[in-house]
């Protein structure tokens, strides 16, 4: 099969990978899994006070596509607004790293975290405000 | 061979999840004699190529019923709740957290002073989670309501990271090997 350059290099060059604090009140986690191919993908944001993603890392365990899906990401929502970055669709992905059909659902995996992540972040804040 | 039949069906066996391994494998010896390809070798064209057709359903069949995970996803399948999404994406934090943490530690077997050793503790941890993943799935599956359904196909899901995590200490076993 063959990939794109621009994955294989973030899956050669993985930008962001790492973890943050997650009982930091400013960090947001997204922990989430794929049941069909069993990868695990954990991405992480850090906000600052007007709501703008400053940091941004991940740590994936799974094929190179999944790799490069969260990577990539991880370099897309920094600085975004939490709104901005839950407007990034999975087919975004797919198509910037040319993903073959077969693995389309890693960008999916790679969508849900970082929805999970500002899920998790908004509930925080919640928490905080009530 | 009725093909509308279910494999518990087709293997005389009760749709649960506890089955009698014996009588599975016994009634698959049956069948293999009677398909066996040297009983059609005056058989025409067209009876061969039926024999071989059985014979396949057969293997699947038994394949499925003899190994928990594919029965559970079998059994699931027969009450009609789908696990064939391949895009589905599951958020519990506590058990992803564990796999996380699980597969940090494999792949930091691969440096330890004694890879071996620690592969073999690591895979006996595992197969113990395996084991008990099934035996939680053996109790779910005791009562069919769609509460206990719902716990079972949440503990298949769970048992294919397992399962998938005991494919990369294989991987690892071989290559340290």
């Amino acid at each position: 099969m063959a990939y794109s350059e621009k994955l294989l290099d973030h899956y050669e060059n993985p930008r962001n990978v790492g973890s943050l604090d997650k009982k930091d009140a400013t960090v947001g986690t997204g922990m989430v899994g794929a049941p069909a191919c069993g990868d695990v993908m954990k991405l992480q944001i850090k906000v600052n006070e007007q709501g703008v993603i400053e940091d941004a890392c991940f740590k994936t365990y799974g094929c190179g596509s999944a790799i490069a899906s969260s990577s990539l990401l991880t370099e897309w929502v920094k600085g975004k607004t939490l709104d901005e970055a839950s407007q990034i669709k999975n087919s975004d992905i797919a198509e910037e790293l040319a993903l073959p059909p077969v693995k389309v659902h890693c960008s999916v995996l790679a969508e849900d975290a970082i929805k999970a992540a500002i899920d998790d972040l908004k509930s925080k804040q919640q928490e905080k405000a009530g | 061979m009725d093909y509308s039949q279910s494999y518990y069906e087709l293997f005389g066996l009760t749709e649960k999840f506890d089955i009698n391994q014996n009588a599975l494998a016994a009634r698959y010896q049956e069948f293999q004699k009677a398909l066996h390809p040297d009983k059609y070798a005056n058989a025409s064209e067209r009876e061969r190529r039926i024999s071989l057709q059985q014979a396949a359903h057969i293997n699947s069949a038994f394949q499925t019923l003899k190994d928990p995970l594919a029965r559970a996803r079998y059994l699931l399948e027969l009450h009609s709740i789908g696990l064939s999404d391949e895009n589905k994406t599951i958020r519990d934090p506590e058990f992803l957290e564990q796999q996380m943490e699980l597969r940090e530690e494999l792949a930091e077997i691969r440096h330890a002073d004694d890879p071996m050793g620690s592969l073999i503790a690591f895979m006996q941890r595992l197969d113990l989670a395996i084991k008990s993943s099934i035996e939680q799935l053996r109790q779910h599956f005791a009562e069919v309501t769609d509460e206990s359904l719902a716990q079972c196909q949440t503990l298949v899901y769970q048992l294919q990271f397992l399962y998938r995590l005991q494919q990369e200490t294989e991987a690892l076993e071989e290559e340290l090997l």
